[in-house]
C-alpha cells in the first residue's frame, strides 16, 4: 500500500539538505516550514541570542529568552519534527564559512538581516558555489501591501520579498509580513527540491 | 531609424538608444544610485569593479537587485 501524498512528499524530502543563513524572522520561520514538510537535514547558522524584542516575529518562545538562537531553533524544530537532523552553528558567517558550511546543501536560504550580509552571501554563492540554488528574502518591513510581495528568478538565484520596504525606526519588521516572505522562501525551496518528484500511483483515495 | 537596443530589465522590456552600453551607463540612465546592488546579466553575476567595462547589449536579460536591510 502506498503512503498518502503528504507522507510521500515528506519521505522524498528527507534526502535533502537545506542551509539557513541567519535565524531571525526569515530564517526561523522558513526553517520551521521546511521541517514541517520533512526536509531531512537543516544546517542553521546565527550568532545572536533570543531577546524579548525578537518575539514579535521570530519562531522562539518567551522561556527561550537569553538562549542562543541556533540552539533554541534546533529545539523548536525537533519538537515539531524529531526526524529532522539539525546542525546548528553559533557563528557570524564570513565568506569561507558560507562555502564550508553550505557546500553540501541542495539549496541555501539567505535569511540575514543586514544588506551587507545579503550582498556577501549572494556574491559568495555565485562565485564560489556556482550552480547552487540561493533563495533570498529582500524587503518585508511594515504591514499591509501583501500584493507587493513577489518572487523572481535569475539563474539559480531566487528573490522573495517586495524589494523596497527597508526596516527603519518608523517601519519595523513584524510577524505577518516577514512570515509571508519566509514561507515564500520555503515554498521556493520546495519547488526546487520537488522538481523531479512524482507521486506513486494509487494514492488518490487516501488523502 | 536610430539604432537602439531592447533589453529585459527586472522582468520588463526597456529600450535604449545605441547598440550597447556599460553597466555603469545603464545604472546612471535608470537612476539606480543605491550602493548595495547586485547586477546579473543573463543570469551571470557582474561584480562592481566590472561595471565600467561590462557591456549590456540587445536582447540581454538584466537583473538589478537593491539589497535592503530587514529579515
Amino acid at each position: 500500500m502506498s503512503a498518502n501524498l503528504p507522507e510521500q512528499i515528506s519521505n522524498y524530502l528527507s534526502r535533502f539538505t537545506v542551509g539557513i543563513a541567519g535565524c531571525g524572522g526569515l530564517g526561523s520561520n522558513c526553517a520551521v516550514a521546511l521541517a514541517r514538510c520533512g526536509v531531512g537535514k537543516l544546517i542553521i547558522a546565527d550568532f545572536d541570542i533570543v531577546t524579548s524584542r525578537n518575539l514579535n516575529r521570530q519562531y522562539y518562545f518567551h522561556d527561550q529568552i537569553g538562549r542562543l538562537k541556533v540552539h533554541a531553533l534546533r529545539e523548536n524544530i525537533l519538537r515539531i519534527n524529531p526526524d529532522v537532523t539539525v546542525k546548528a552553528f553559533d557563528m557570524k558567517l564570513c565568506v569561507s564559512d558560507v562555502v564550508e558550511l553550505f557546500a553540501g546543501c541542495d539549496v541555501i536560504v539567505e535569511a540575514f538581516d543586514k544588506a551587507e550580509m545579503k550582498h556577501m552571501i549572494i556574491e559568495t554563492v555565485h562565485l564560489q558555489l556556482p550552480g547552487k540554488y540561493l533563495v533570498t528574502g529582500i524587503g518585508m518591513a511594515g504591514w499591509g501591501n501583501s500584493d507587493l510581495i513577489h518572487c523572481r528568478t535569475s539563474g539559480n538565484l531566487i528573490v522573495c520579498g517586495d524589494e523596497v520596504s527597508e526596516v527603519s525606526d518608523t517601519l519595523p519588521v513584524l510577524a505577518p509580513r516577514v512570515g509571508l516572505v519566509a514561507n515564500m522562501q520555503a515554498n521556493e525551496v520546495l519547488n526546487i527540491l520537488l522538481k523531479d518528484f512524482t507521486p506513486e500511483a494509487g494514492n488518490e483515495a487516501k488523502h | 531609424m536610430k539604432p537602439g537596443m531592447k533589453i529585459i530589465l527586472n522582468n520588463r522590456e526597456e529600450f535604449f538608444e545605441g547598440d550597447q552600453m556599460t553597466v555603469t551607463e545603464l545604472l546612471a540612465a535608470k537612476n539606480f544610485t543605491f550602493k548595495m546592488l547586485v547586477v546579473k546579466i543573463n543570469a551571470e553575476l557582474v561584480r562592481r569593479h566590472e561595471y565600467e567595462k561590462r557591456m549590456v547589449t540587445d536582447g540581454d536579460e538584466v537583473m538589478v537587485l537593491h539589497l535592503i536591510t530587514g529579515g
